[in-house]
């Protein structure tokens, strides 16, 4: 049996203004992988992954075709509901991003939002999600205390553990760890490597080791178009285009 | 430039600085002057208030001052319905601006498309500029014959009159310090909210407003202080009844406040004599008011301003 994919993309456009970040890009993004997206800064890799929760429709004067199915179904029909789609696609900002409340609070917005969680259960979820993004023997003991004395690092995971709270089919991650030190960017991406056996996974970033240790798939984007796009494997010891070589060895970008 | 040339040119700055030059001195001197003048200026008429209004509690007992009449042609100094005056209009503005000017302020930052933005803003300002005189004719010549007729009662000067003019007086306030506070709240959040499936109603009532809230108390308090200390729109359309009804009906019967009784029978008042004396007592009582307000005000803002920085640090 073959696997369906959970994204299908096909012929995405994408302008700002008159000015075209995307062109063309089309790419399946399968189940329960991490697809790891890298190219210099500007390349247009973080507004395609913007594109998968929708979250450029916050930004005025923007223009999009082409088609992006989720699980067979065009999730820019007009009939498309955007809050229920970021609920099953979940975005891991560049910088931590944890609401100014208490640890449980930030956890417990979606389920709230939602209203489909309370009392018991909520207490409940809450601690799995934090289990989930590997902080709960962290913070355990300091639920009520302000997610902001958290360190970067911690936040971080907060931030994913607040997405886990809402059951996501696909985490988005924009170069969650450019803001944070080694150690905190190892514990990110052993913890990726954990949600990958319940999620599907597309991580924009920065480093190519970090594509390298944690992705199974690497899309390479240049000038708003997608280069190459394989086997992790295969574009870091083989790649068949001339610019990605150039780009992993470090000639440009 | 060789090292040397350098050093040279470092040591002459450090001197120069030392030796500061007289238009800078006479520079400092001025502003400092300025700084302090205006704490001067404050303690100066705390202490003209205080040396007028002191001999009041030997002319008047405290029991008098307290009493339900003011009628000071027959020697009846009772302040207690100018105070409950003030009191019920500057709660009937609250009441009413104050949610007003929230959901304004979350409009015009939230909600409204850019280009609206950028009219409605300057639009609430110049309001906030109108004279209050002005705005008194319109409660006089529009809004009193309208209570007047639409409610059925003798007359159209009465407290609600004057509390929805004080409203209108307040709101630009409001509108304008919670809009910039909730301008200052970082997009981030916003974002983070959306991305969770939140709806853009749930994204202001539970993550925008709550982030802002030491701005919103600002302009809330700010709103009020500006409804206490209104004049001339509340002497013009309330009536200037100086009495105490009880019921909820007082808010549709006419009251007298506090800043108007002083504004009409200071003109008319012997200099020195007890009724005199009276008046800056009244003029003390809203100095206080008005400064425990601010006070207020200003011990919350600064607790979460503590508390932000213990966050961040």
């Amino acid at each position: 049996m073959t696997l369906q994919p959970t994204f299908q993309i096909e012929m995405l456009n994408f302008h700002y203004g008159a000015t075209q970040a995307l062109h063309n890009v089309s790419i399946d993004i399968m189940p329960r992988e991490i697809t790891a997206l890298i190219g210099p800064s500007g390349c247009g890799k973080s507004t395609f992954l913007r594109c998968l929760n929708r979250m450029n429709d916050t930004i005025p004067d923007t223009e999009i075709s082409g088609r992006i199915r989720l699980e067979g179904r065009d999730i820019y029909a007009p009939d498309a509901d955007t809050t229920e789609l970021r609920q099953r696609v979940g975005l891991v900002f560049q910088r931590p991003n944890p609401f100014p409340q208490s640890i449980f609070d930030n956890v417990a917005f979606g389920p709230r939002v939602l209203g489909t969680v309370s009392g018991r259960n909520l207490q409940e979820l809450v601690e799995d999600s934090l289990r989930g993004a590997a902080l709960w023997d962290e913070v355990a003991t300091t639920l009520t205390s302000p997610a902001l004395s958290l360190s970067l690092g911690q936040q971080q995971r907060l931030c994913i553990a607040r997405l886990l709270a809402v059951k996501p089919d696909v985490i988005l991650m924009d170069e969650p760890c450019s803001a944070l030190d080694p150690i905190a960017t190892t514990k990110v991406e052993e913890l990726m490597r954990q949600l990958k056996e319940q999620y599907t996974i597309v991580v924009v970033t920065h480093s190519m080791q970090q594509a390298a240790r944690v992705s199974d798939k690497t899309g390479f984007f240049w000038l708003g178009e997608l280069v190459e796009f394989d086997e992790t494997n295969t574009i870091f010891t083989r790649p068949t285009v001339q610019r990605t070589e150039e780009y992993i060895t470090g000639r440009f970008g | 430039m060789n090292p040397e040339d350098g050093t040279r040119v470092m040591t002459t700055t450090t001197r120069k600085s030392t030796h500061r030059k007289p238009l800078e001195i006479l520079l400092e001197a001025l502003v400092r002057v300025a700084g302090y003048s205006a704490v001067v200026f404050v303690a100066l008429i705390f202490i003209f208030l205080m040396r007028e209004a002191l001999p009041t509690f030997n002319e008047i007992s405290i029991s008098e001052l307290f009493s339900r009449r003011w009628y000071p042609i027959e020697d009846y100094f009772g302040t207690l319905p100018l105070l409950t005056g003030s009191l019920v209009i500057t709660l009937g503005a609250a009441l009413i601006a104050v949610p007003f000017g929230l959901m304004t302020a979350v409009y015009i930052s939230e909600i409204a498309p850019r280009w609206l933005r950028e009219f409605l803003k300057p639009l609430v300002e110049v309001l906030g500029g109108i004279p209050s005189v002005v705005l008194g004719f319109l409660g006089i010549l529009v809004l009193a014959p309208l209570v007047r007729e639409i409610l059925h009662i003798p007359t159209g000067l009465t407290a609600f009159t004057g509390a929805v003019l004080l409203a209108g007086m307040a709101i630009p306030t409001i509108v304008s310090v919670a809009e910039d506070a909730l301008d200052t709240v970082p997009k981030s959040y916003r974002d983070a909210a959306l991305a969770l499936g939140a709806t853009r109603w749930q994204t202001i009532w539970r993550i925008t407003v709550p982030a802002a809230r030491s701005g919103v108390l600002t302009a809330t308090m700010l709103g009020i202080g500006r409804a206490i200390g209104e004049t001339m729109t509340v002497m013009m359309v309330t009536g200037n009844a100086p009495q105490i009804a009880s019921g909820l009906s007082a808010i549709f019967m006419p009251l007298r406040t506090m800043t108007a009784t002083i504004a009409a029978e200071m003109g008319e008042v012997a200099n020195g004599s007890v009724h005199y004396h009276a008046l800056f007592y009244i003029g003390l009582a809203l100095f206080l008011i008005s400064l425990t307000v601010n006070l207020t005000a200003s011990a919350v803002l600064f607790r979460a301003r503590r508390r932000s920085e213990r966050l961040l640090s």
